[in-house]
């Protein structure tokens, strides 16, 4: 079990070592992903952009550690990854809060489920207001906006204090307004808690707006096709010359160039 | 961070709020007035109408005549009450009459019922006889044997509770162990295949036989057909559960333990209240023949006594009780329901 009260949040070290993975499909093999190299520093976020259906959403569930890949390894801190463990915590294009919980005992997940809840508490009304949901403990989910429940999901995550957070198309499905706002929201938590960030999305733009790295991969099964450090500093701005050549480079390399 | 995508903001804390807020009826004055009426009305034939010269002379006919005066009292009351509460109703009391208005086409339709089965039995016999009997007939057996049918209700509830919270504990047990675990879903499975279709009652003979009393036979009997609908929908339910909700549990940190208990169970919870409810229809038939056949207290007992004597009076009274005793515990189960499944709802009170 890592340690809760790691006051300095250092992010965790990701080596993913020659990992590939297929599934079954229909009694064949169907590889999603083909022989993956891919580090990650403490405290980087790192932006996996592809075709969809290609297999990043696969390497984000090996790295938490909910499948074991099928061929090679995945290190967390030098350890290999066996099982998931609450220092890697996933949040998904869903929200996915149980419906049977209000806003606040679905936040107290993490913290009930390793029977923390008693001497932990407190953190929980610091996620919710970090998220900006105070006032909404009660809340049911139902009753929440698509935004607002990403809020509860994200705090949900955060309260466990994760040293790598797995962003799976987090913003996926919100309206543009409340996307672009979140965006600069996700990076405000991300510089200021240290954590190592794996963001899987189909947006360029965010992928450039957001990362320190931003890995292309190919279609399916995914190989990586580029690897390319977004050095500019923090908070971004998106009519950036640079992140539009960037841009352009990336439409190029998704086959997508014809349409700049 | 900013709140302002609140789209779909919490309900307005005012929970205070009557649900009546609509307003009365304008005539509710008129209303309460001919259901006090038609209540009198049906007392004064009960009571001065005498009874059909060619049959027996019903006892009890001066109490339940003045019952009737007292239910027609209660209505006075309640309309010189509802003068009072316009425009707004507040306060409890008013709130209840102003539930109580709504009930009034009710309350004049019992009026009109109990007069015309008082006029066609006790005043005109013009029913066959002894399948027939008036109201007041009811009454006598309520007043007169009171202390009998309230043992049957006691031994019925009794029964039913035990046999049904049996039933209902191991059928969403086994429900969540076939739901859950991929073992006992191989042995369990079949077996609920072949027996879950077969009617209870047909377990009767080898029941009795088998049991050491009939009383534990009925438990088993209740138990079994409540059960079934119970573990199918448990099983059901769990079998449905969004697998991203175990994984969200997983990379939080939870045991196998908290994603049954924590996760699985609650949410199954709106398949089970349905195989609950279920459950409950199938009981009370089980629970019926069982008291009839073999079990020696009950309303089902009493039922087939008052039969035997053809005491038919003694038998209406009985479905009575048994109709209160099943609708109250139907009602209690949606209560229940209602509270433990409020997330459910669109609209939430708190």
């Amino acid at each position: 079990m890592v340690a809760l009260e790691n006051t300095d949040t250092a992010g965790m070290t990701i080596d993913v070592q020659a990992v590939s993975h297929s599934f079954e499909l229909h009694g064949a093999p169907l590889p999603v992903l083909d022989g993956v190299e891919l580090r990650v520093e403490p405290g980087e976020l790192v932006a996996l952009l592809g075709p969809s259906g290609c297999g990043k959403s696969t390497l984000l569930r090996l790295v938490a550690g909910l499948e074991p890949p099928s061929r090679g390894s995945i290190l967390a801190d030098g350890r290999p990854i066996d099982g998931p463990d609450p220092s890697r915590v996933v949040v998904f294009q869903d929200p996915t809060l149980y419906p049977w919980r209000t806003v606040r005992d679905n936040v107290a997940l993490g913290l009930e489920a390793r029977g923390l809840l008693r001497s932990q508490g407190h953190r929980i009304d610091k996620a919710l207001a970090l998220v900006g949901l105070t006032g909404f403990e009660k809340a049911y989910p139902h009753q929440l906006s698509g935004g607002m429940a990403q809020r509860a999901a994200l705090a949900r995550a955060l309260v466990n204090d994760p040293r790598l957070l797995i962003l799976d198309e987090p913003l996926g499905k919100l309206d543009s307004l409340t996307r672009l706002a979140m965006q600069s929201e996700l990076v405000e938590l991300w510089r200021s808690k240290g954590f190592t960030g794996l963001l899987v999305t189909h947006d360029i733009e965010e992928a450039l707006f957001m990362a320190t790295r931003v890995i292309v991969f190919s279609g399916r099964p995914a190989r990586i096709k580029a690897d390319l450090p977004i050095d500019r500093p923090y908070p971004r701005h998106r009519g950036d010359p640079v992140l539009t050549d960037l841009r352009h480079r990336i439409l190029e390399l998704l086959g997508l160039a014809e349409t700049w | 961070m900013s709140v302002n995508d609140t789209a779909a903001a919490l309900p307005a804390a005012n929970g205070g709020a009557l649900p009546i807020g609509g307003g009365l009826p304008s005539n509710l004055l008129l209303r309460f007035s001919a259901a006090a009426l038609l209540w009198f009305a049906a007392s004064g034939v009960t009571a001065l109408w005498p009874d059909a010269a060619d049959a027996q002379e019903w006892e009890r006919t001066g109490e339940f005549a003045s019952l009737l005066v007292v239910a027609a009292g209660l209505l006075v009351l309640a309309t010189l009450l509802t003068t009072g509460i316009r425009p707004a109703p507040r306060g409890r009391l008013e709130a209840a009459i102003a539930s109580l208005s709504a009930s009034v086409p009710w309350l004049i339709a019992l009026a009109l019922g109990v007069t015309g089965w008082e006029i066609l039995t006790a005043k005109l016999n013009l029913l066959p006889r002894p399948f027939f009997v008036p109201p007041q007939a009811l009454l006598e057996v309520y007043l007169d044997d009171w202390p009998r049918l309230l043992d049957c209700f006691a031994a019925s509830l009794r029964l039913l509770v035990t046999g049904y919270a049996v039933g209902s504990v191991l059928g969403v047990v086994t429900g969540v162990a076939i739901g859950w675990s991929r073992a006992v879903g191989y042995w369990v499975h079949p077996i609920l295949r072949l027996i879950g279709p077969l009617p209870a009652t047909a377990w009767l003979p080898i029941a009795f036989f088998a049991f050491p009393t009939s009383w534990s036979a009925s438990v088993f009997l209740i138990a079994l057909a409540s059960g079934v609908p119970v573990t199918v929908l448990t099983w059901s339910g769990v079998a449905g559960v969004n697998s991203a909700y175990y994984d969200i549990a997983r990379t939080l940190g939870a045991s196998q333990r908290f994603l049954v208990l924590k996760v699985a169970v609650p949410a199954a919870m709106p398949h089970v209240f349905v195989g609950l409810f279920m459950g409950l229809g199938a009981s009370f038939a089980v629970l019926v023949v069982a008291e009839m056949l073999g079990v020696k207290s009950g309303v089902g007992w009493y039922l087939q006594w008052a039969q035997g004597w053809a005491a038919y009076g003694n038998m209406y009274a009985a479905l009575l009780v048994m109709a209160l005793l099943c609708s109250g515990l139907v009602t209690l189960l949606f209560r229940v329901r209602d509270r433990l499944l409020a997330w459910q709802k669109g609209m939430l009170k708190w």
